[in-house]
């Protein structure tokens, strides 16, 4: 789980071009959105195909967006949830 | 001459970013046209003030090109076959540039970019010169933000009804006369 969530804090750094981010300025709990590292909603739909593309993972209902991607942890434990077998690399 | 770097256009880009030392994190984010534009915006007004001298309203935006979003478009085109990029989407007009000016600067007023196949200082004196005779605007940034690959060039203008150093007549003679001279 702490592999993936370290590989999910650079994938969502180089996807969304945060290069003013390092993977250890976010805590794994901090809000991804508005008054966390301030994410807008065209970075939501980013994370949605993050998922489907590195995950293969769809997201089947728009409403669950605020709770799966409020913080790195939350997107972890949804991948974790509706995969069988995460692959992290190291 | 304000900065020199040799590379690629990207490069260029990025380099000018930090040696203005400006802190904008949503700069990154922007395509190259938008980064272009709102470079040339920060190289243009720095020092000049005009926060202090304008209401958020009172600034026009005219800009022009050549290649509209043409850049962004087929970076964008290339994403479908893998999954579309909705934050290349969306920069998939050329008129964004004036939507990141306005925000980073809180400009309100007229804005209009228009696509030529080269720059016109007669439709641009006319068209920015109609905004102030019906009272639109006070002021106004207008000129030629371009990119396309390697290829890219900003040519900015500030046009004020104050007489100020340094300044030339807001005439389609200067203005491609300057055209001219910038493009070598």
């Amino acid at each position: 789980m702490d592999n993936l969530k370290e590989k999910l804090k650079v994938q969502v750094i180089e996807r969304l071009n945060l290069k003013d981010l390092k993977p250890g300025d976010i805590g794994d709990d901090q809000p991804l959105f508005v008054e966390g590292i301030g994410l807008d909603s065209i970075d939501a739909l980013e994370l949605i195909v993050l998922l489907q593309q590195e995950y293969n993972i769809k997201l089947s209902n728009a409403e669950d967006g605020p709770r799966v991607f409020h913080s790195i942890r939350t997107m972890a434990d949804y991948i974790t949830a509706n995969s069988g077998a995460v692959k992290v690399s190291t | 001459m304000v900065y020199e770097q040799p590379g690629s256009s990207d490069e260029f880009l990025n380099a000018a970013y930090a040696h203005f030392e400006i802190s904008y994190p949503k700069f990154h984010k922007m395509d190259q046209l938008c980064k272009l534009g709102f470079l040339a915006t920060e190289i243009l007004l720095k020092g000049t003030g005009h926060s202090e001298k304008y209401g958020e309203t009172e600034t026009g935006l005219v800009l022009s090109n050549a290649n509209s979003s043409l850049d962004v478009d087929l970076k964008y085109a290339k994403t479908i076959q893998t999954g579309a990029s909705p934050a290349l989407f969306v920069y998939t007009l050329p008129n964004i540039v004036i939507g990141e000016i306005s925000i980073r600067w809180h400009f309100k007023g007229e804005n209009a970019f228009f696509v030529f196949k080269q720059f016109d200082g007669n439709f641009i004196v006319k068209y920015v010169n109609g905004l102030f005779e019906n009272k639109l605007i006070k002021n106004c940034i207008c000129g030629w933000v371009d990119i396309l690959k390697e290829d890219y060039r900003a040519l900015l203008f500030l046009v004020e009804t104050t007489d100020s150093e340094n300044a030339m007549t807001f005439t389609a003679g200067n203005l491609n006369q300057l055209n001219q001279q910038e493009h070598g």
